[in-house]
């Protein structure tokens, strides 16, 4: 049984990224984001916040285009974060970077990234690293089911399973890639048989269970630490909005948006903690107000800050 | 005349040669359902039905695999990359399969392929989603690489480009897709291989290619009120070159700046501005110029962006400075 401090720090990420992305809509709306680029995960949050709680601090992870979640749940700076929206110099890329390129290198995330599939390989070449140094670190590589069916996934997956990584691949099965669907993307669904095939476990989780998904992160995680190689995680999710702004996702089926929808994980979880006794109506509206203060500070943090320059994108071409 | 938008004119031209040649089909990422990123296949789907709009899965090199091995056996295909940013996945595909298949079998095979994409600034996408790729496809021997202005000419070139033999990068440019332009509505195609002057001059050659066309032409346009003549030629087709009408208008410019919104160094105008004082060395009455992007990767912050890239401020500036010198050595030598 887990104690309450990480069961309601679950409940507290999940809400955190929830009402950060739902500002992030917001600022984009008032036409404050620097880059309209821009991927919000609602309706994905228990994935990022399951996983990143199974991770140790030295661990690494990377990220996608769509990875607001993957930082915050790695504990980023919110400050930070916001003022890279903003295209500010006090964000993570020193605000040239927006939305699709967060990174927070201190907390062992090398990155999110634009080209679906291309932090792969880097989170194989870090786990390679970690298996030569043999530092005890493991990679976590989040991408969506999308990313499955570029190259770059089946030669990491090989490679990975071949020289038995410190690797978890985690997929974030949000049943669409931009407009195609899953069931339109690959001929095997089954997360078990993709991993046999390269000589891994693959396990599939409800993803919008965030208990689960940890329970499923710490043992995949645990392997990887003890030298058994990689574990394929097909977490079942969706994607609540459109793949970007400006996408009503005319493609997908209204009544299975509304099914989906009424398995909010975040409220999936809030009825759990109930029912537990672990968290009260009380609980929740004062950690709600502590999440609204947290990002009232970080908007207030990030409009403050100075805007970035084109003088520091030319200093930073070369190390 | 009848005005239609860039995108317009790509699916018209689609359209046009799905209906005209039953082989031509349509491959890529949410070229279906979605109707492509940029909206040019809308529609298509409805009427062509999913074997001649084909919804690949998110796979680029076997997209441009596919659909070299279908144009080898008999196929017309139109594979899209959303961005060329993505075409570096499929590069083995595309540079070492497709390019060289006619030459290294001594021509027995063709790749009749239109490889459409598009790239370019202006929606702050960063640094992944926004480069300019153009100078290294024209420098693999095999693929001809075309880049419109105009929905004219994007409509004229992208029928050249289907019934071409030869793989063709058909590069458009995510900033031009809404805008309009005259479009006939009869039969027409555009040829591959020939550059056109988009505004006769007399005293500079701006060469430009895809929107730098337009910064082009709005240079010309602030330079004739200063009594500066700019002729405007849009090279539209990069590789083959057409060398002899950029020739003709510097021959009787002498002078010539060369625009393109990649980065400078390294960048096609390089071969253009070489090609030029080689031929022409002996008129030119200033040094060829090259204006083009900053040597950076692309920042996703559209204010920084739009630093990056070549405006019309430094194209204006640019040939006042080339016809400034010249002014001042006449009069210092007189
Ligand atoms: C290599 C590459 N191909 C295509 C794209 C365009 N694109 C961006 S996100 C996306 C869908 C990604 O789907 P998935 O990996 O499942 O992630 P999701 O967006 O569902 O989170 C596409 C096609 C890209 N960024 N990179």
């Amino acid at each position: 049984m887990e104690d309450r401090d990480t069961l309601v720090n679950l409940y507290y990420t999940m809400v955190l990224i929830r009402r950060t992305e739902e500002k992030i809509l917001e600022l984009l709306l008032q036409g404050k984001l620097a880059s309209s680029m821009c991927h919000v995960s609602i309706g994905q949050e228990a994935v990022a916040t399951g996983v990143c709680s199974a991770m140790q601090p030295q661990d690494y992870l990377t990220s996608t285009h769509r990875g607001h979640g993957h930082i915050i749940a790695r504990g980023g700076d919110l400050r930070r974060i916001i003022a890279e929206l903003l295209g500010r110099e006090t964000g993570y890329c020193k605000g040239r970077g927006g939305s699709m390129h967060l990174v927070d290198v201190q907390l062992g995330h090398l990155g999110s990234n634009g080209i679906v599939g291309g932090h792969i390989g880097i989170a194989t070449g870090a786990a390679l690293w970690s298996s030569l140094q043999n530092d005890g670190r493991v990679t976590v590589a989040f991408f969506g089911e999308g990313a499955m069916t570029e190259g770059i996934f089946h030669e990491a997956a090989n490679m990975a399973a071949l020289w038995r990584l410190p690797i978890v691949f985690v997929c974030e099965n949000n049943q669409y890639a931009m407009s195609l669907p899953w069931t339109h993307a690959t001929a095997e669904h089954s997360f078990a048989r993709k991993g046999e095939a390269y000589g891994m476990p693959g396990i599939e989780v409800d993803g919008q269970d965030v208990l689960a998904v940890r329970q499923v992160a710490l043992q995949a995680i645990e392997r990887a630490r003890r030298g058994e190689g990689p574990t394929l995680i097909g977490a079942q999710t969706y994607r609540f909005l459109g793949h970007s702004r400006g996408d009503p996702s005319p493609y997908r089926d209204k009544e299975e948006e509304a099914r989906q929808r009424a398995r909010d994980p975040i409220r999936l979880y809030q009825e759990h903690l109930f029912r537990e006794g672990i968290m009260t109506q009380a609980d929740v509206d004062a950690l709600e107000a502590k999440v609204a203060e947290v990002i009232a500070d970080a908007v207030r943090f990030a409009e403050e800050s100075p805007p970035a320059t084109l003088d520091s994108v030319l200093e930073d071409v070369f190390a | 005349m009848r005005r239609i938008r860039y995108r317009e004119a790509l699916r018209e031209a689609l359209r046009e040669e799905m209906q005209r040649d039953p082989r031509v089909f349509v491959i890529g990422e949410d070229v279906g359902r979605y109707g492509g990123a940029y909206a040019v296949t809308q529609g298509l789907l409805q009427e062509f039905g999913p074997k001649r709009i084909i919804d690949a899965p998110m796979s680029e090199a076997i997209i441009v695999g596919a659909a070299l091995g279908a144009a080898v056996v008999g196929g017309r295909p139109v594979a899209e990359i959303m961005y060329i940013d993505f075409a570096t996945l499929a590069m083995d595909q595309i540079v070492n399969q497709a390019a060289k298949l006619h030459g290294m079998f001594g021509g027995q095979l063709k790749a009749p392929l239109v490889i459409r994409t598009q790239q370019g600034t202006g929606r702050g996408a960063g640094p992944q989603h926004s480069q300019s790729l153009e100078a290294w496809f024209a420098h693999v021997p095999g693929l001809k690489v075309v880049m419109p202005a105009t929905p004219y000419d994007a409509k004229g070139l992208l029928k050249s480009a289907i019934r071409d033999d030869n793989p063709v990068m058909f590069i458009e440019h995510k900033g031009l897709y809404a805008l309009e332009g005259e479009v006939p509505e009869d039969e027409y195609t555009v040829p591959i291989g020939v550059a056109d002057v988009k505004r006769p001059g007399n005293n500079v050659t701006l060469i430009a290619y895809s929107n730098m066309v337009h910064t082009a032409l709005a240079a010309a346009q602030e330079l004739s009120q200063i009594g500066i003549s700019a002729e405007v030629v849009d090279v539209r087709t990069l590789a083959p070159l057409d060398m002899d009408t950029l020739i003709a208008s510097v021959t009787k410019t002498r002078r010539a700046v060369v625009i393109h919104e990649a980065s400078v160094f390294g960048g096609f105008g390089a071969e253009i501005a070489a090609s030029l004082q080689e031929r022409l060395f002996d008129i030119l009455a200033a040094p060829v110029r090259r204006l083009g992007g900053l040597h950076v990767p692309l920042p996703a912050h559209s204010q920084l962006e739009k630093q990056v890239v070549p405006g019309v401020t430094q194209v204006v500036q640019v040939v006042k400075e080339m016809i400034g010198a010249e002014v001042a050595v006449r009069s210092t030598s007189a």
